[in-house]
């Protein structure tokens, strides 16, 4: 699969209104970068962490407040801070 | 014991990945990761599908676990190297699990799939699969002391040390899963009463290598845990504190370690037994 895709894994079969959703893709000159992405809570610890898709996506279901998202890829850490709450969708796009 | 017995590097996987006994398990939570690429001749062993039994909820038996090994094309003798994603969350949970049953020689790769990733180290093609012939492997009974169940659980509260090895949020019940999981789940939110919340990720680095002996000393004699008292570490299905298992166990030596592999799906789905919520 080539070509980054802008925002989140496709939704098809998740609760969003019951779920408190952080999401997005990371990317290098527009192109989806394979690596991690972990997030982090208010106090700087470590909740949760995915590989990036093909597409350069990752989702993480969270609880109301604000949150750290790092990108972890080879040669690069990217921290982005979100504040997300219950039944929206909150879209985090990181370009390292 | 020493950590090189238990631990190896990417160098020394390197230079180890065409000696024939030596096996490299890739053991990853997303069971699928191995089609896409592992490292080479890596054999690759499902956590689900493998290691559980299909019905009940419980590990394979003794001659499951043999008859899976045999046709993995593992001996007795070999030297057995795991690693998978999400920072060996599940390579650690095979390694208490080949303990349980009593494989000689294991070790984890530190850091896992991902540090092997972040220094762009050769994958090869998920359908470049070993050949490995069939052994004749013998595990043996289930060492029922790295073990812990839901009674010795509650017989420990506020006696033994409970290591309750999930993020601050799930501990608190903020969370019922890590956040990479959907939150709809059955069980109680909150934790065992007198359990200490010492999350997995203290013990590691951000890359997913395990952090120094004397650093995990201190993380634990600052988190106030006595290690000479017996302590059961928990999560939710068992896995993460299977890596603070191994950190105990393995890296710092304390024999006197179990894990609770029914963890919080379990724990908090019982009826009847106390829980606090709340950090």
């Amino acid at each position: 699969m080539c070509g980054a895709k802008a925002g989140g894994p496709d939704l098809a079969g998740v609760d969003v209104a019951n779920e408190t959703i952080i999401q997005g893709s990371v990317t290098r000159d527009g192109e989806p970068v394979n690596g991690y992405v972990r997030l982090l809570d208010a106090g700087g610890e470590f909740t949760a962490e995915v590989p990036t898709s093909a597409t350069g996506q990752f989702r993480f279901f969270a609880a109301p407040g604000s949150w750290t998202v790092r990108a972890l890829v080879p040669g690069a850490t990217v921290d982005r801070k979100v504040v997300a709450s219950q039944g929206a969708l909150t879209e985090v796009p990181i370009a390292v | 014991m020493s950590r090189s017995d238990v631990l190896v590097d990417a160098d020394w996987v390197q230079a180890h990945l065409d000696d024939p006994k030596v096996v490299v398990v890739e053991v990853d939570e997303d069971t699928s990761a191995y089609d896409k690429n592992h490292i080479k001749n890596a054999v690759r062993i499902d956590w689900k599908k493998d290691l559980q039994d299909p019905v009940r909820r419980d590990f394979v038996d003794q001659a499951g676990f043999e008859a899976l090994l045999s046709a993995k094309g593992i001996a007795n003798d070999d030297t057995v190297v795991l690693y998978g994603g999400n920072n060996n969350w599940f390579a650690s949970y095979a390694f208490w699990y080949f303990k349980l049953y009593g494989h000689g020689d294991v070790r984890l790769l530190d850091g896992g799939r991902k540090k092997w990733e972040l220094d762009s180290r050769d994958l090869v093609d998920g359908s470049e699969v070993p050949d490995r012939a069939a052994t004749a492997y013998k595990a043996q009974a289930q060492n029922s002391a790295i073990r812990a169940f839901r009674d010795d659980v509650v017989a420990a509260i506020g006696n033994k040390n409970l290591v309750d090895v999930r993020s601050p949020d799930e501990f608190s019940g903020r969370l019922l899963a890590p956040a990479h999981l959907p939150q709809e789940q059955s069980q109680r939110p909150g934790h065992v009463p007198s359990a200490r919340n010492i999350p997995w990720s203290k013990n590691a680095n951000d890359d997913g290598t395990f952090k120094s002996d004397d650093e995990l000393r201190a993380l634990y004699a600052q988190e106030g845990v006595d290690l000479a008292q017996d302590t059961i570490a928990y999560c939710r299905i068992g896995e993460r504190s299977a890596l603070t298992w191994f950190v105990l166990h393995e890296l710092l030596g304390q024999q006197n370690v179990k894990n609770y592999d029914g963890s919080w799906t379990e724990y908090g789905s019982l009826v009847g037994v106390p829980i606090e919520i709340g950090a």
